[in-house]
């Protein structure tokens, strides 16, 4: 039903991600913006995680994720709320606790489609190697899988 | 890993690297044959070429005269995987909003 998640690297210091979501956007909003909603789907790379979660969503309001798998390995996040315009625009700063330092500014917007809700997520790192850094903090879950076709990988490139 | 992955970031963030690169994976081809499409001089291919060829992403012949340029496959694929991780972590928290606001959506209409 949803459409296929895109993600892009349009500048060196970019991550822009697209998906489309079958629900209206004030839900969709409303799902990023409260912990009841956000310890449900926000966590769980592994089964039996658990996420505790901290969040005053507000500018200038502060949160901290806190995800610990069934192996006992623990991966806290932070940041800052920059911006809220609700239902359309949240603005974040992002901040692995393992890598303390190297913060990432987070824009999602979401704009409505015909009664579903496209989120797009552009994530600005400030190096290069921040960004690049970023598949090591705490992704390792997903199991990697090349393309074999150059062509495919030219395409999500230029 | 991380810095060699940088180092193939910077060679992918130009244009007319990615065409020169796009250009390759059809075949080799000579400093001439890549300059042709460019309105930019030999000199700057030439330049493009060294950043390519740093960063692993080509891989150019002896012959002192020609040295045709040929692509290495090896580090795109390290890209393509490290976007397809990215890709596929966000791909599975995604999934699970999915079926929570289905969940939410169908918990408003019992309650109405």
């Amino acid at each position: 039903m949803s459409e296929k998640l895109t993600v892009t690297l349009p500048s060196d210091l970019e991550i822009v991600m697209t998906r489309v979501f079958d629900a209206p956007r004030a839900l969709v909003f409303e799902a990023h913006s409260r912990c009841e909603h956000l310890t449900q789907w926000f966590a769980g790379g592994s089964p039996g995680s658990t996420m505790d979660c901290e969040l005053d969503f507000r500018p200038g309001g502060r949160y901290r994720y806190v995800e610990t798998t069934d192996d006992g390995s623990v991966h806290a996040f932070r940041g800052e709320i920059r911006e809220v315009v609700a239902p359309e625009r949240i603005v974040q700063t992002f901040e692995y606790e393992g890598m303390p330092g190297h913060i990432s500014v987070e824009t999602l917007e979401f704009t409505e489609e015909g009664g579903k809700t496209r989120l797009t997520t552009t994530a600005v790192f400030t190096s290069r190697e921040d960004r690049d850094g970023m598949v090591s903090s705490g992704m390792e879950e997903g199991a990697g899988r090349a393309y074999d076709k150059l062509e495919a990988l030219l395409r999500t490139l230029v | 890993m991380e810095d060699q992955l940088s180092g193939i970031f910077a060679a992918l963030a130009d244009p007319t690297r990615r065409a020169i690169l796009a250009r390759l994976a059809d075949g080799e081809a000579t400093v001439n044959e890549l300059a042709a499409p460019f309105p930019i001089s030999l000199q700057a291919v030439s330049r493009h070429l060294k950043v390519l060829e740093r960063a692993g992403l080509i891989v150019r012949g002896k012959d002192a005269q020609w040295r045709p340029c040929r692509l290495d496959g090896t580090p795109l694929r390290q890209v393509a995987e490290w976007t397809e991780r990215y890709r596929q972590f966000w791909d599975e928290r995604y999934a699970r909003l999915d079926d929570y606001l289905k969940d939410l959506q169908q918990k408003g209409k019992t309650d109405e």
